[in-house]
């Protein structure tokens, strides 16, 4: 059950040691909190991340979300969570199957078991009420599942939370999840006083009498630990290098908005995408910038593109629904050479699909979505941290390309923690004053340099430049199109400007050998789990290489160069593709995934790929797996 | 010297801007089109307020009177097709120092653009919104418009529509926030233009409908009211439009409405005898969006920095 030196208690990484407490020291370790909605578990585990983070563990953490925000209780599909993998070295993904359960219901286990969250040895920590409840069939489902459960291996502890939480307030319903993570500080030995921070933190707009409330809960947890658990894990910190900050993708998102100096965030509430906005609703107006919410997405976009016409490059940040809604208007963007920085946040689509599961389904309508050629910058952030600086360049990029700039991320990002080296800041960052100067006489609005297609935009407040923008082709004055030739030179000019882009890239890194006989390319949320993969598979000696892509439109430079020197080439993705052996599937009909699509027609080389749309981030299991599979290891 | 104080500055205007500042390209709609005379009873609202072409725009959406922006030598934003509230909004929420005009149609507004039209009626920006509505869709060739009388036969309605039309001023006069509603007709150049002026110097979203003659599609909405000055009602009121005295005295029907007074508003916004024109509403202290937009501009990159800093801080491992 326990990996390692089961008999050798370790010193605890907080100090603390006691002779009756076994201590386990593990690498890294991967605990879920699962619970019916609206009991806190994502509170408290990401509270929990949070604290390991600031211990100096690298961190990564995933939400379980139901669709439902209060779904019947004790129901299989309303399960809610969380799942935090802490180790003694960065973590970038949520790994394989879970090490330690806490569990407010068994009911809410099984859609994780469905998920093959667990493992033979999985310590589960089970609420024990449910064995005295007053209904009888809930007691016997109960002793079903105990019962079930130990046949599947698992090692079930019961805990008696509720009994214990009663002890310290009234309804436990509301607190439990400060008592598990009282618990889950005792068996992590995290340092409480950082707990109590935490809990202030999450509290701070609660009353003095709510904080206190959750602080007893926390250490009372915590004691309930030490006096019946008699065990500890120990894993120590990563080595202390740079300054750290630690935070969720949307948050990282948000932050990198404040950094880039934009001060407006236009946006319609829409999952996974709007806590971008929650984030930025807090500290925004602090930074000269305001949240806009707008009666609807179209008008979120419109209302951007008004303000970063008159030279206040702003944001909207969407999911994929709200894409396909403000398809027209960045048509009107690109068409007009207006800047506007769009975050998608992505989930499963299409239409309503998965709206709080991950999926990276928007790859294709970011570079191809409008009608007419839609000629758009498309990135997409692989980490926490690119989503904080991928912002920051992407309203640069807006302005220097005068054109909307795609940053992708996705629902595995927007709820993820992950620590990163704290950005040093940069003035050059921040977006200059507005541009008021006088507008040279006789300079056309759309002054295309021939070459790159690049032209200075003038902005309202500036003499001379009075200009009337237009979603009709024009020409270079702006002046609607009534010759044949017209529309052709102006969409010339603006597919240059990708191409005077694409001289910017530099040719992607393999991650591994430069050549081998598979290589493994993806995109956006799934590198950590990639790279973990292919690190695993080359240990025992496999020719397989990764590959990330960061830029997908214009795409990164020298793909068919690095494609050509291995054998096979597949994409790893989460989105739709057909499976080779599915019925009527022939190399004629087989429609592939986003990618490995993109990058056939790109390159013209043979590219497969592995993906699927189960609305759960890429494991690094699975991927092993899969490559195994390609190389008939 | 000569007795002027050393710090003493004259004010003089840089420029004086005439008709010919705010004339950009050559209108292109058809002869006898009421959008002529809306255009030139803004330009001379701008003249009259020397507004600087340079921050000055002109919003607008998809048709005919959409085409405005570009007879104007201001800037202009000719965007999407029932858009251009949100623009024209985002426009004034972060650069309020312009002044912010919307040319707007009655499919445009009223069909397509519902949604922000009554959205930007509770925004209350300081903008002046000019519905020019002919009843019809000129610009995609005779189609049936949400203003259309019932019965209206069109390439749509080829037998006659058949529901009854939306009415604007009604509609705006239901959404929260209100603060200012008047109509009037492209065939009296000085009540249009008072209107205007009226509407320009209105604090808040100043909502003007504008009966516009389409000759092409329409041209009998409006005939006989162009000719009968008994169809016509002008409201009257010393908060009300200030005309001059000769424009008064060439309507026979005149009535007193304090544009104070909502419900007495909508009473006369619903007439149907007769084409009832002047201000219907005015309320000056209402909330403005585009006030709360600006009372955290110009942040300084050192309050910027500040501010991330202690982003950094927050999160800090």
């Amino acid at each position: 059950m326990l990996e390692l030196n089961t008999n050798s208690p370790g010193q605890s990484s907080g100090g603390m040691v006691d002779p009756k407490i076994e201590v386990f020291p593990v690498k890294e370790h991967i605990v879920e909190i699962v619970s019916d909605s609206g009991e806190g578990a994502q509170k408290a585990g990401q509270s929990f991340g949070s604290i390991s983070a600031k211990m100096g563990n690298g961190v990564w953490t995933v939400e379980i979300i139901p669709a439902e925000i209060q779904p019947p209780a004790r129901s299989r599909e309303g399960a809610s969570g969380i799942r935090i993998r802490l180790g003694s070295h960065a973590i970038t993904n949520m790994g394989d199957e879970a090490d330690l359960v806490v569990a407010f219901n068994e009911q809410a286990l099984y859609s994780r078991i469905g998920q093959q969250a667990f493992k033979e040895g999985t310590i589960i920590l089970l609420e024990n009420k449910w064995a005295e409840d007053k209904v009888p069939t809930v007691q016997k489902q109960y002793a079903e599942a105990l019962a079930d459960f130990e046949s599947r291996g698992y090692d079930v502890r019961e805990v008696p939370m509720e009994t214990e939480c009663l002890k310290i307030v009234d309804n436990p319903h509301h607190g439990k999840n400060m008592w598990v993570l009282g618990l889950l500080s005792f068996l992590y030995n995290r340092d409480l006083e950082i707990a109590e921070a935490q809990i202030a933190r999450i509290f701070r707009r609660k009353s003095q009498k709510v904080v206190q409330s959750n602080l007893d809960l926390l250490h009372a947890g915590f004691k309930w630990a030490q006096a019946n658990l008699g065990f500890q894990y120990d894993i120590p910190a990563q080595e202390k290098g740079l300054d750290l900050v630690v935070m969720n993708g949307n948050e990282a998102l948000g932050m990198g908005a404040i950094a880039a100096g934009i001060e407006l965030c236009s946006m319609y509430p829409i999952t996974p995408a709007t806590s971008v906005s929650h984030y930025l609703a807090e500290v925004f107006e602090s930074a000269g910038g305001v949240v806009h919410q707008a009666e609807d997405e179209i008008a979120a976009i419109g209302f951007a593109i008004g303000a970063s016409y008159a030279g206040k490059t702003a944001l909207t940040v969407t999911s994929g629904p709200g894409i396909a809604l403000k398809t027209e208007f960045i048509g009107l963007a690109v068409m007009a050479e207006i800047p506007l920085v769009i975050l998608d946040v992505q989930r499963g689509g299409p239409s309503t699909g998965l709206p709080t599961k991950v999926e990276q389904g928007d790859l294709l309508a970011s570079i191809f979505g409008q009608p007419g050629d839609s000629p758009t910058i498309v990135m997409a952030a692989s980490s926490i941290e690119e989503c904080f600086h991928f912002v920051i360049m992407a309203r640069k990029l807006a302005e220097a390309f005068t054109m909307p700039v795609f940053v992708l991320s996705d629902a595995n990002l927007a709820t993820g923690v992950q620590p990163f080296p704290k950005p040093q800041f940069n003035p050059d960052w921040l977006a200059p004053p507005v541009d008021q100067s006088n507008w040279k006489e006789g300079v056309p609005p759309y002054n295309w340099d021939e070459k790159t297609g690049l032209s200075q935009r003038p902005v309202p407040g500036q003499k001379g430049g009075m200009y009337v923008l237009t979603g009709l082709a024009h020409d270079e004055d702006s002046h609607v199109a009534y010759q044949s030739d017209i529309n052709q030179r102006g969409s010339n000019r603006r597919s240059r400007k990708l191409a005077a882009f694409h001289q910017t890239l530099k040719t992607p890194v393999v991650n591994g050998d430069d050549e081998g006989d598979l290589l493994v390319v993806g995109w956006g949320s799934t590198r950590g789990s990639i790279e973990e993969a292919v690190a695993k598979v080359r240990e025992s000696g496999a020719k397989v290489s990764s590959l990330h892509l960061r830029f997908l439109c214009p795409i990164e430079p020298g793909l068919k160069e690095i494609f050509k020197k291995f054998k096979k080439v597949i994409t790893v993705e989460i989105n739709y593709g057909d499976e080779a052996d599915d019925p009527l599937i022939t190399a004629e009909t087989r429609r592939y995934s986003q990618l490995a699509w993109y990058l056939r027609a790109h390159t013209l080389t043979e590219v497969d790929f592995f993906s699927n749309v189960h609305g759960q981030p890429m494991r690094p299991g699975a991927i092993v797996e899969r490559i195994r599979k390609e190389l008939a290891l | 010297m000569f007795g002027l104080r050393p710090d003493a500055v004259l004010a003089v205007p840089e420029k004086y801007y005439t008709l010919s500042d705010y004339e950009g390209n050559i209108p292109r709609w058809c002869p006898g089109c009421g959008d002529h005379s809306v255009l030139t009873a803004a330009q001379k609202v701008c003249r009259e307020n020397q507004l600087a072409p340079e921050k000055t725009v002109f919003v607008s959406g998809i048709g005919c009177s959409s085409r405005f922006p570009h007879y104007m030598k201001t800037y202009g934003f000719h965007g999407l097709h029932g858009r251009a509230f949100p623009v024209a909004c985002g426009i004034k929420f972060r650069r309020p120092d312009l002044h912010v005009f919307v040319a707007t149609g009655d499919g445009d507004c009223c069909s397509i653009g519902t949604g922000h039209w009554i959205h930007a009626i509770r925004y209350n920006m300081d903008m002046t919104v000019m519905l020019l509505d002919n009843e019809i869709y000129g610009l995609t060739k005779d189609q049936t418009s949400p203003t259309s009388r019932k019965g209206t036969t069109s390439n749509t309605h080829p037998t006659g529509s058949v529901l009854p039309p939306i009415n604007p001023i009604i509609t705006t006069l239901g959404v929260a926030n209100v603060s200012f509603v008047a109509q009037t007709v492209d065939w009296n150049p000085a009540h249009l233009y008072a209107t205007l002026m009226a509407a320009y110097q209105h604090p808040g979203f100043s909502f003007v409908r504008i009966l516009q003659r389409c000759p092409h599609f329409s041209a009998e909405v409006y005939a006989d009211a162009v000719t009968d000055a008994n169809q016509t009602l002008l409201l009257n009121h010393e908060n009300g439009i200030e005309l001059p005295k000769g424009v008064e005295r060439m309507f026979k029907n005149t009535e007193e409405h304090d544009p104070a007074d909502i419900n007495k508003a909508r009473e006369f916004a619903g007439i149907q005898d007769m084409i009832p024109i002047g201000l219907f509403y005015q309320k000056k202290d209402n909330e403005r969006y585009d006030e709360y937009g600006r009372h955290n501009l110009g942040f300084s990159i050192e309050a910027k920095e500040a501010a991330l800093m202690n982003e950094f801080e927050k999160y800090a491992v």
